[in-house]
């Protein structure tokens, strides 16, 4: 087998450096920029129905998850393409993205903290007190409920 | 792609490297994963603060401005540029890594250029930009922009911000720097008497990760 050393360590080529290569470059640069431009294109819908004011919720919500999966789409070509990580052996990919998977919890407990927060400075919001009915007569225990 | 490994080489039987990169690269990995981590973390910390408060400034009434366009409304058209200019440095560094792979010293050498040039002109767009929110009176500390429902915004906003994108401008400007060492290494032929060009793909790797990180910097800063 083939072999190479680089300061004393024997590794094996990945790739042979062929035309295929720089195809796969180009290809990867045009599906990038396709994908930004879309994203672009679907943050110009969100941004013309918030002018016009025909604002729909779900629809919004929906185009920003679009948009975050095509970010995600994104980033995996940079990593496997770009990076090359695609090409690495299976164990060295695992070491590098099985450590990210901590990033679903970390995203959904942040995020549902954040949504709780709100919720609770809706409740109580400052600018509009809740108005207790102040009772002329006072409860039998004699506290202010 | 030709692979010269075969699936059932032993990797761990001794004599070469198991994960089959050399020592340097497979450290600059683990760098970037914890610099993910970093990044990762700032980022939730603004998604859990933004979606803590009842209203936020719109982005589209921040971001609106280009340079020369006077107060022409512009929304995502500056931002677009930046992300643009640093895909195609993205796209320059890899074909230095390819050239690299060939062991054409010209090739690396042109690439690395492009590189350094696309990485400078993010910079000074992201320069213009700073320059430009801290003349509208944003700042650490200080945001001039309301909310998007009309009540007054906490400074929430700006502290992210400036926070963020400056902290990956730190991290392109030191690209920039590592970019600059690299090239001048292989114009002096230091790579080409080393017989490989490694040093350009673990310079490569940090750069991809800037503009990798950059992909959610603008989704999270600018379009949604």
């Amino acid at each position: 087998m083939e072999h190479q050393t680089f300061g004393g360590e024997v590794t094996i080529p990945h790739h042979a450096p062929t035309d295929e290569a720089k195809k796969r470059i180009w290809k990867t640069t045009i599906i990038l920029s396709v994908v930004t431009i879309c994203e672009l294109a679907l943050g110009y819908w969100i941004y013309s129905m918030h002018q016009s004011g025909e604002y729909n919720h779900t629809l919004v919500f929906a185009l920003k998850g679009i948009i975050i999966i095509l970010s995600l789409a994104k980033a995996f070509y940079i990593v496997s393409i770009f990076m090359h990580l695609g090409d690495e052996i299976r164990n060295l990919i695992m070491t590098i993205v099985a450590p990210l998977l901590i990033f679903i919890w970390f995203i959904i407990a942040f995020l549902y903290e954040g949504v709780s927060w709100k919720d609770l400075r809706n409740k109580y919001n400052p600018k509009e007190p809740v108005k207790y009915e102040q009772t002329t007569t006072p409860s039998h225990e004699g506290g202010l409920k | 792609m030709a692979q010269a490994a075969a699936a059932n080489t032993k990797w761990w039987s001794g004599g070469k490297s198991p994960f089959n990169v050399e020592y340097g690269k497979l450290m600059m990995w683990y760098f970037l994963m914890s610099d993910t981590f970093t990044f990762g973390a700032f980022l939730i910390a603004y998604g859990t603060v933004r979606m803590s408060s009842i209203s936020w400034p719109d982005p589209n009434h921040v971001f609106n401005s280009f340079p020369g366009a006077g107060h022409a409304h512009l929304p995502l058209v500056f931002v677009s540029l930046m992300t643009f200019i640093l895909i195609v440095s993205s796209v320059t560094m890899v074909l230095a890594v390819h050239e690299g792979h060939h062991g054409n010293k010209k090739g690396v050498v042109k690439w690395m250029f492009w590189t350094i040039i696309g990485g400078l002109a993010f910079l000074s767009c992201q320069a213009w930009e700073w320059n430009h929110l801290y003349h509208q009176g944003a700042w650490w500390g200080r945001n001039p922009f309301p909310n998007a429902d009309g009540t007054v915004a906490t400074t929430n906003f700006s502290n992210f911000f400036f926070t963020i994108t400056g902290f990956h401008g730190f991290h392109v400007f030191s690209g920039v720097i590592i970019n600059l060492i690299a090239l001048i290494m292989a114009q002096t032929g230091v790579f080409e008497k080393r017989g490989h060009y490694l040093m350009i793909e673990k310079v490569g790797l940090y750069w991809h990760f800037v503009d990798l990180v950059w992909v959610f910097v603008f989704l999270f800063f600018y379009l949604v």
